[in-house]
């Protein structure tokens, strides 16, 4: 092994298959594993296909599976990532393939919309301002999740997702989660009768895997949670 | 499944995991000081014949397993086998009454 | 190499999380194979005494008397396990609600056992 070298493999392909292909990087200082994916393209193959956008840990576009497990590679350091100097990189896991590393998030954000992930006000909110004290239970319940960018690091390490092609994911589910604390939301049933259903918020098991990988420390196993008691609240009053 | 229906079944599954907990309890200390000193199917026979209230605990502990049970295989099913609608529920449905079947049958013969 | 792209069946294989998950769901599969069984050799006493009597000179076998043991290991992972699940869902959320229900699981397997040591 050269010393001041990386070995690195990246997965190249598309939708019908791929494989990892090797490529020796020079090795510098606080080098991220997004700096590597891009020395790849500039130097070795420009036809190495890849996404990033604000390189500082602000958007989620870089995620991508390093070593086996999904990361913001602009924030990953190749000293922390890299066993004896190896890198494996490749898509997300779980959604399907575009080329290379770059996969189809349109799945992540169809199961958002199936979850009804978006804000409804109140019919008849007047042009006031709503008054929604920020130290009360459930605004603070709806801040612990709303950080949110959907950068898909959650679903691509959820193993129900995998095992169930169905599944809202924990993502969907989080945002559904801080919707039914937002108080100013006026479609509270239709959404717990959304995320309560065949392969909803009852299908997490509770791994907690998506607490532990997402990047911005949210926690959707505890809303998913909340869903579950949401939801069987408003069965019990026979409102779901 | 509807929300409602899922919903449902969430909840039984932890009202019978509730009554499942105190049950097993109860029933493994119960086993244990039947134990000391031996079974034999006369003395068993001999405290279970006619004891309502034994029949009532165990007619209870028999149906929140078949409860309990099928729901959570019910998962299972559709996770590592991907079993789906009607199937699935048929299935789970099927199981709960052979539980039932086989549990109450054995504690009228223990009770009877 | 694992194809990537491709949805990998693990993909979050190795923190306690999911291995408390996977005791949870083996143990349940396991009781529910033999809870059947239980009850078929409890339908037993049906046919009189017996009946029963055979059956229990056969449940005094070591193997049996085994297999006894590993049930109540299987009850308690499993129990724990719901404990923790029903803590998730239904407590308010603390980090040290992982510790505390490991320590908890550990004393009912050690409960278990003693109760166990009794029975042999």
């Amino acid at each position: 092994m050269v010393p001041g070298t990386l070995y690195v493999a990246l997965w190249r392909g598309d939708a019908a298959g791929g494989a990892f292909r090797r490529y020796r990087v020079p090795a510098s200082p606080r080098q991220t594993v997004l700096d590597i994916v891009t020395w790849v393209q500039r130097h070795e193959d420009s036809g190495l296909s890849y996404r990033f956008a604000c390189r500082v840990g602000m958007c989620g576009t870089c995620a991508m599976t390093v070593n086996g497990r999904p990361r913001w590679t602009c924030r990953t350091l190749v000293g922390a990532a890299a066993r004896d100097g190896k890198l494996e990189v490749a898509p997300l896991a779980n959604l399907p393939v575009v080329k290379d590393l770059a996969c189809d998030m349109t799945e992540f954000f169809e199961k958002w919309r199936r979850a009804e992930g978006r804000f409804q006000p109140q019919p008849g909110a007047g042009p006031d301002f709503a008054v929604v004290p920020p130290a009360g239970a459930a605004r603070q319940a709806a801040d612990a999740g709303i950080e949110c960018i959907g950068c898909a690091v959650c679903y691509a390490v959820c193993d129900v997702v995998a095992w169930n092609p169905d599944y809202l994911g924990p993502a969907a589910l989080n945002r559904a989660w801080t919707l039914v604390n937002d108080v100013r939301d006026g479609t509270r049933q239709s959404r717990l009768r959304a995320v309560a259903g065949d392969a909803g918020c009852h299908a997490c098991h509770s791994h907690q895997s998506c607490r532990q990988h997402c990047p911005k420390h949210l926690n959707p196993t505890a809303s998913i949670a909340g869903l579950k008691r949401a939801a069987a609240a408003a069965a019990l009053r026979g409102g779901l | 499944m509807s929300a409602r229906a899922e919903t449902g079944l969430w909840l039984a599954q932890r009202l019978s995991a509730a009554v499942l907990a105190l049950c097993v309890l109860v029933h493994l200390v119960t086993i244990v000081l039947a134990v000391q000193g031996g079974l034999t199917a006369v003395e068993i026979l001999g405290r279970t014949h006619g004891n309502a209230a034994w029949a009532a605990f165990y007619a209870t502990f028999v149906l929140a397993a078949a409860i309990h049970a099928p729901i959570g295989l019910r998962a299972v099913a559709r996770e590592v086998l991907g079993w789906r609608g009607p199937a699935l529920e048929a299935a789970a449905a099927a199981l709960g009454v052979a539980l039932a079947a086989m549990g109450w049958r054995a504690v009228a013969g223990l009770f009877a | 190499m694992r194809a990537a792209g491709a949805a990998s069946r693990w993909p979050a294989r190795g923190h306690a999380g999911f291995w408390a998950f996977a005791a949870h769901r083996i143990s349940g599969v396991a009781l529910t194979l033999f809870l059947p069984a239980h009850f078929w050799a409890l339908g037993q006493a049906i046919q009189g005494e017996a009946a029963l009597d055979g059956f229990l000179r056969w449940a005094e076998r070591p193997s049996v008397k085994a297999a006894e043991v590993a049930l109540v290991v299987l009850l308690a992972t499993h129990l724990t396990g719901g404990l923790r699940l029903l803590a998730i869902e239904f407590l308010p959320w603390s980090d040290r609600q992982k510790t505390i229900l490991a320590l908890a699981a550990g004393a009912t397997l050690a409960v278990a056992l003693a109760f166990l040591l009794s029975l042999i």
